[in-house]
């Protein structure tokens, strides 16, 4: 389709709109981080790197940190298992009732949050005696096999099957032909959907709502506990400007690692 | 033409047959048992743990709170449904709801499909990566920083809206309506995008030469040619703007003021009333699934 000059100004403009609709807000967030004003009163004039000191010293801070990163290793552990597993059955077999799998996969990011989140909730609650550190493991591990599927399919796809089939051909059994033919294939896509799914049990606060006990408070949690006292203010904004900055390496290695663009959102 | 000649005579017998492991070679000729074991860990997983809650939040939908002792009565009631509906506070905030979720999805759509057209089609392949790239890094600042970051943009008199309307005489719209439908507009933008994006990519430049060869504008190619095939991709990003508008209630609570959408009803209900807090809740799951079912023909489901 040749469009004409004045229309692809039109959506050069468009397009550079639509990234300072993207970028301003957060933009905000990191500036304010250095804004020695506690109201944090646009534009700023005076500026302080005192919040970011009080964050790195910040106990709660911290150990909410640690509880993330607990939290997301272990249930990409778990959804990295049984999300490759899942890929390998539906990109390899054709069989009755796959399209309905393929649908049950994507439904708890399908679905609102807050209806897996009360779902899980009243089960633990109701029938298995609580919340605990598992509850949010399993929450978690949950939403995160879709990532991981997405990616691993997405990959399987694309390499077809005829190496697999060479393989069997030549004598090897199912185990060796996965060992040495199609996971070395795959490997790099799972690696991009592990990253992705640590992103998103990071960054995750509904479901996690629900299914943390009192005691564990993750990231998220804590940044929304303390996100409507004023005196913590400073602090929240600084852990915000913080995860804005780090936010970047996620889709930095992902893009790196399954070397094409648009997977580097296979979080959807 | 020339015909192919085979370099040994295929004549069907295949040489000694490798010699395998019993069980390896049980397995071999026994395809769906491998498949069901592949299938065991995870589908019991999504089963059991993800279907069987949702099984076990519906049954509670139809259970009752009883006033006396807040204990759960287990008896089969209708009666959290009928206060649903007939109680104008909570099916006003059902529409009002699914009016945010789908304006949310216009929005996304208007500002996406420009967007999304100019990454795929106008700029520089060679720059196509780096613009996905800076489309799509937002994605992964966490959510509830992107919420924080619309709030201090929002901040009555102090706010970078303010800030930016007081040379006009106006203030910030504060928070609110206004300000719920742009934060959720804002979060799920990529999700909206990235099809789209995916979607005008694919097409091939033949197609859209033969429509120009045949005499039609831009215009004309964009409604007939270029709609058409990105339909699909257009409706797998309004299922995910439109759900995840539809199940939100942090955003509420932080931008939206006095403002109340389903997921807050939910929230308020869920410790003292759970069967009312389920009963609200089957209203967004229900919702989607007739979405996904008027969608599913479109091929938008293999989008995702």
């Amino acid at each position: 389709m040749t469009i004409s000059r004045p229309a692809r100004i039109v959506l050069r403009i468009l397009f550079l709109l639509g990234l300072l609709f993207i970028y301003v807000p957060l933009g905000v967030v990191v500036v304010n981080s250095f804004n020695a004003d506690q109201t944090f009163s646009w534009p700023p004039t005076e500026w302080t790197t005192e919040w970011w000191q009080k964050m790195v010293e910040n106990q709660g801070v911290r150990d909410a940190l640690v509880s993330s990163i607990i939290v997301g290793l272990i249930a990409t552990a778990v959804a990295m298992v049984l999300g490759t597993l899942v890929a390998l059955a539906l990109g390899r077999y054709a069989f009755f009732g796959r399209d309905t799998v393929s649908l049950l996969i994507i439904l708890p990011i399908a679905l609102p949050g807050i209806v897996t989140g009360i779902a899980l909730n009243n089960v633990f609650t109701s029938y298995m005696g609580g919340l605990t550190f598992l509850s949010i493991l399993i929450g978690h591990a949950t939403f995160c096999i879709v990532v991981v599927y997405n990616n691993a399919i997405a990959r399987l796809r694309r390499v077809g099957t005829s190496f697999d089939e060479a393989s069997m051909d030549l004598g090897a059994t199912s185990w060796t032909t996965f060992r040495l033919v199609t996971f070395p294939q795959i490997r790099s896509s799972l690696v991009a959907g592990a990253v992705l799914a640590f992103g998103l049990s990071f960054d995750e606060i509904i479901v996690t709502t629900f299914t943390a006990p009192p005691n564990i408070q993750t990231l998220p949690i804590w940044i929304f506990n303390n996100l409507f006292r004023p005196n913590q203010a400073p602090i929240v904004n600084a852990v915000a400007a913080a995860l804005v900055l780090i936010s970047i390496v996620p889709v930095y290695l992902a893009q790196r690692l399954s070397g094409n663009a648009a997977h580097a959102g296979g979080r959807i | 033409m020339s015909t192919v000649t085979p370099e040994a005579p295929s004549d069907g017998a295949p040489a000694e047959a490798p010699q395998r492991h019993p069980l390896a070679s049980w397995f071999y000729r026994h395809p769906r048992t491998r498949l069901s074991l592949l299938l065991l860990l995870p589908l019991g997983w999504l089963l059991v743990v993800y279907l069987g809650s949702l099984a076990m939040l519906f049954v509670t939908a139809f259970w009752q709170v009883d006033s006396f002792t807040g204990q759960i009565e287990r008896a089969f009631t209708f009666d959290n449904f009928v206060e649903i509906a007939t109680d104008p506070a909570y099916y006003q905030v059902a529409l009002r709801t699914i009016g945010i979720a789908a304006a949310v999805t216009v929005l996304a759509a208007l500002i996406g499909l420009p967007m999304a057209f100019y990454m795929a089609r106008v700029a520089r392949p060679s720059h196509r990566a780096l613009l996905v790239a800076l489309v799509l890094t937002p994605l992964w600042a966490s959510y509830l920083v992107k919420v924080y970051s619309w709030r201090t943009m929002f901040q009555p008199e102090t706010g970078v809206i303010a800030w930016l309307l007081n040379p006009f005489g106006l203030d910030s719209p504060g928070y609110g309506a206004l300000a719920t439908i742009t934060t959720l507009t804002y979060l799920w933008l990529p999700y909206m995008i990235l099809p789209l994006y995916a979607g005008l990519e694919r097409i091939p430049d033949s197609l859209l030469d033969a429509s120009a060869d045949l005499g039609a504008h831009t215009g004309r190619t964009f409604r007939s040619v270029v709609m058409p095939i990105l339909w699909p991709s257009l409706v797998a990003g309004s299922i995910f703007t439109f759900s995840l508008s539809l199940g939100d209630y942090i955003t509420v609570q932080i931008v939206g003021g006095k403002l109340q959408m389903l997921g807050n009803v939910v929230y308020q209900n869920f410790t003292l009333n759970l069967p009312f807090a389920a009963a609200v809740a089957t209203i967004p799951v229900l919702v989607m699934v007739v979405y996904l079912w008027a969608v599913r023909r479109t091929g938008a489901l293999d989008n995702l």
